[in-house]
């Protein structure tokens, strides 16, 4: 069995309203010092089996289009469990 | 290679610029050497690429929209015409309003949900930038075959963004258009229009006429949105083999916008504010030199001082990129802490970047380098402009020679009745609520009439009910068998579904979708279209308060239906009388107003049940259009109806079906003696509304018509006790009766969209 994670973010140069939210807040709840804060989202993927070349081309290619949003978004893919 | 400045770009004038690669036509580049006396810097450049595009500078289509100006009618109502933010418009009582419509069409091609929002987001500041305070949107959409893959990838995301704002946003959304035919496949139109109300002496326009004044940038901070093009430059200034690709597409934060409009709403009653201008295309080049050359002509900017998002953006892209949510002001010096103290309050960030001067020259700084120095005109104002070839399309009369009176039409009862639910489900016709629903049409608590009615209104005036309505509309298909005419009737429609809720039309604005303006087909065609409106306005009364052109809409060689979309505002006394488009009474009679003849050419039968597309659109004739329309309000006004609806797409039945389903109440019909069923049924002959007449009012009402010479039917009673269910029942088919209970009408009504699109959530 293998784990698949990965983690899609907005790019850096686009605006992330919640992450800029996420921001004001730390600071009024004291934490004084966040020069800037980006959120995203995790998928956790369990295979049955291992990951080969061929399962891993895949799961780029769906992290790259489905997973993520190609436009606006960039995706890190690891195996955590091989 | 370090920044380029004006010094450097006077000591290095043989440098190779890539203005090919933004856009820049060789002569463009040399006129812009001959006014500066010398190269341009990389910001100037970037600066006079992006206002000469054909987005900004309306390099094309200039010389055809100065008929708008030309043929503008004597109206007192316009209180500021064409040029400005957007046109404003007298509505008594001290009220003003105004209202505009902007295309943001291939950035929700490219991202649907951020595309959609942020075309909201921009429309929303033209109006604020008026001084008023946005009070409705709504959204004239235009896609590809309903059942296309495409479709199905934009449509959802583009809906979604435009709730997704707009919601956020507190805005109600109150109408729109959601049309579908194959020239959009890949050309998907997002053209979103908002109405702003405020008192006459709110008006405020985009000036920097004092000396010494600051100019001030407020609201979010500056990022790398939209300026995909310019990295060309930028790469130049990097060492270390060029910047990351910057997107194309903008991010909005509707909350943001939301804390901007009061911002700029306190400072601006506050007193505290010479001009102001909106960030939209173009940025910070835009506001300033526009804010510039409408004022003394001089300014000098502090690029540095600008806040960024993103610290490793040049001053080419601070200078071009699209960031959402932010404004530019020019404030009096004794007013500025005042600003900021207001400001701070929203949590809106405003720094002061600047100062108007008299020099008249735009002069930009970048940490102690000058970067930007040219008379700020050539670059709002003064843009090429275009006499672009045009000539009728060699296909145009074997099109309009093309007559759908070829094609196999129902000629028995049951063919009709089948004819009846395929036009009722047709996704063109089908109810919108799958749509609509995921709008708010209610936040705000002014809202009167939204979707599906004729058109949206809202009240303005608490304590006297005074309104307005906006309706939108565009047959494409009209506009493409004759764009003239087309243009014609796409105002008549708007203007008459204004007039069907009992307001009286007022102004007009537009938003003209075509294909590229280098194709000389294309070309004709917004020729034609533009003077179709302008005769269209100055007959019907109507001033054009401004507008939006969006050219380039074609995949390779083909081009969309031409689309002039055009909104028509009116006003209404009080929201109380209005007229709604559900039937009500029992025994209430029902009318046909105007006149119906064998008109199919681009109508919605043969675009559903034939896929055709020929000959001529049905006549229209303007001073027919504004006698009905006076029918209506006054009608209205007298009460002497108790509904009212449009003939338009789907012709009469349509309208028929519609006002059963809307009421749940079935009527008894019958076809005229001198029709065919068929024709009366879905001949789509222009300048006709069905209305609902109470028994007591019948001659008054007739009367009223008869005195003006306008032909009115008596087609039918509203009658709830027809059989065991609802049922439209309509004799006189062929000499039968023809019954369709209304559930069934209902349910292909509705099905359409949820079946191709799924379920919506809430």
């Amino acid at each position: 069995m293998a784990r698949v994670v990965v983690d899609v973010r907005l790019k850096s140069e686009i605006l992330d309203p919640q992450g800029r939210a996420v921001q004001g807040s730390l600071v009024r709840l004291g934490l004084g010092k966040v020069s800037n804060v980006r959120q995203g989202k995790q998928f956790v993927i369990d295979l049955d089996g291992d990951v080969n070349d061929e399962t891993l081309k895949k799961l780029h290619e769906l992290a790259g289009n489905l997973l993520s949003n190609p436009v606006i978004e960039d995706y890190e893919l690891r195996v955590e469990k091989a | 290679m370090s920044m380029d400045t004006v010094k450097i770009a006077s000591e290095t004038p043989d440098v190779k610029q890539p203005y090919l690669d933004l856009g820049v036509k060789d002569d463009e580049y040399a006129r812009i050497r001959e006014i500066l006396g010398r190269r341009p810097t990389n910001s100037e450049l970037a600066m006079y690429s992006v206002m000469w595009s054909e987005h900004c500078s309306y390099k094309s289509s200039k010389v055809h929209l100065q008929q708008f100006g030309e043929k503008k009618p004597k109206s007192d109502a316009m209180l500021v015409g064409i040029g400005e933010n957007a046109g404003v418009v007298d509505i008594g009582d001290g009220w003003a309003v105004t209202f505009k419509v902007e295309s943001h069409n291939h950035p929700s091609f490219v991202e649907p949900y951020q595309g959609a929002a942020t075309g909201i987001g921009g429309i929303v500041r033209d109006i604020l930038s008026m001084g008023a305070r946005p009070v409705a949107v709504m959204d004239p959409l235009r896609f590809g075959p309903a059942d296309a893959k495409d479709t199905a990838r934009v449509l959802p995301g583009i809906i979604a963004g435009v709730g997704g704002y707009g919601n956020c946003l507190g805005l109600p959304n109150i109408g729109g258009e959601v049309v579908f035919d194959p020239s959009y496949l890949g050309n998907p139109l997002v053209n979103a229009l908002c109405v702003g109300t405020m008192r006459h002496e709110d008006i405020h326009l985009a000036k920097a006429s004092v000396i010494g004044n600051r100019v001030i940038l407020f609201g979010a901070a500056t990022g790398g949105d939209g300026i995909g093009g310019v990295s060309v430059l930028a790469s130049e200034t990097f060492e270390d083999g060029g910047p990351a690709k910057r997107p194309s597409v903008q991010v909005g934060d509707p909350f943001m916008e939301k804390l901007l409009i009061e911002c700029t709403l306190e400072v601006l009653h506050a007193g505290l504010v010479e001009g102001i201008q909106d960030l939209g295309g173009a940025g910070i080049s835009c506001a300033t030199s526009e804010l510039a050359s409408n004022g003394t002509g001089g300014m000098h900017v502090w690029l540095d001082r600008v806040p960024l998002r993103d610290h490793t953006l040049s001053p080419e892209e601070i200078l071009m990129s699209e960031s959402q949510e932010r404004m530019c002001a020019i404030v009096p010096p004794e007013n500025v802490a005042k600003f900021m103290e207001i400001c701070q309050k929203w949590e809106v960030v405003a720094t002061d970047i600047g100062e108007v001067t008299d020099t008249g020259r735009l002069v930009i700084e970048w940490h102690n380098e000058i970067i930007v120095d040219v008379p700020p005109r050539t670059v709002a104002h003064d843009g090429p402009v275009y006499e672009r070839p045009y000539h009728r399309p060699v296909w145009q009369d074997a099109l309009q020679a093309d007559s759908p009176s070829k094609l196999a039409r129902p000629t028995t009862v049951s063919e009709l009745r089948e004819t009846i639910l395929k036009m009722t489900a047709a996704p063109n016709l089908a109810s919108k609520r799958w749509v609509t629903d995921q709008y708010d049409r209610y936040v705000l608590g002014n809202t009167i009439l939204s979707q599906p009615e004729d058109s949206g209104m809202v009240r303005v005036d608490e304590t006297t009910g005074r309104g307005v309505a906006v309706s939108t509309d565009c047959n494409g298909r009209f506009a493409k068998l004759d764009p003239y005419n087309g243009a014609k009737l796409a105002l008549a429609e708007a203007y008459r579904n204004v007039s069907t809720t009992g307001a009286v039309p007022l102004a007009v604005t537009n938003c003209l979708n075509f294909g590229s303006p280098e194709d000389p087909e294309v070309m004709w065609q917004f020729s034609e279209a533009v003077r179709g409106l302008a005769d269209g306005c100055l007959e019907m009364n109507t001033p054009v308060t401004g507008g939006n052109v969006s050219f380039y809409n074609q995949t390779g060689n083909v081009a969309i239906l031409p689309t002039p979309v055009v909104g028509v505002l009116g006003v209404i006394d009080d929201v109380e009388r209005r007229t709604g488009m559900a039937w009500q009474e029992d025994g209430d009679l029902i009318y046909l107003l105007g006149e119906t003849s064998d008109d199919f050419a681009g109508s919605e039968w043969a675009h559903e049940i034939h896929a055709h597309l020929g000959g001529l659109p049905p006549k229209i004739d303007l001073q027919k259009e504004m006698q009905l329309s006076q029918i209506l309000v006054a009608a209205s006004r007298d009460g002497l109806i108790n509904a009212a609806h449009d003939v338009s797409e789907g012709g009469a039945m349509q309208t028929l079906v519609e006002m059963a389903i809307r009421s749940g109440i079935g009527a008894r019909l019958w076809v005229p003696d001198n029709l065919d069923p068929f024709v009366f049924a879905y001949a789509e002959s222009a300048t006709r509304a069905v209305v609902v007449v109470p028994r007591s009012e019948e001659t008054r009402f007739t009367e009223m018509c008869n005195a003006r010479g306008f032909a009115n039917t008596r087609i039918g009673v509203v009658d709830s006790m027809l059989a065991d269910e609802q049922v439209l029942s309509i004799d006189n088919v062929w000499n039968e009766t023809l019954v369709l209970p209304i559930s069934e009408l209902s349910k292909k009504h509705f099905e359409t969209l949820p079946a191709l699109f799924g379920p919506t959530v809430g």
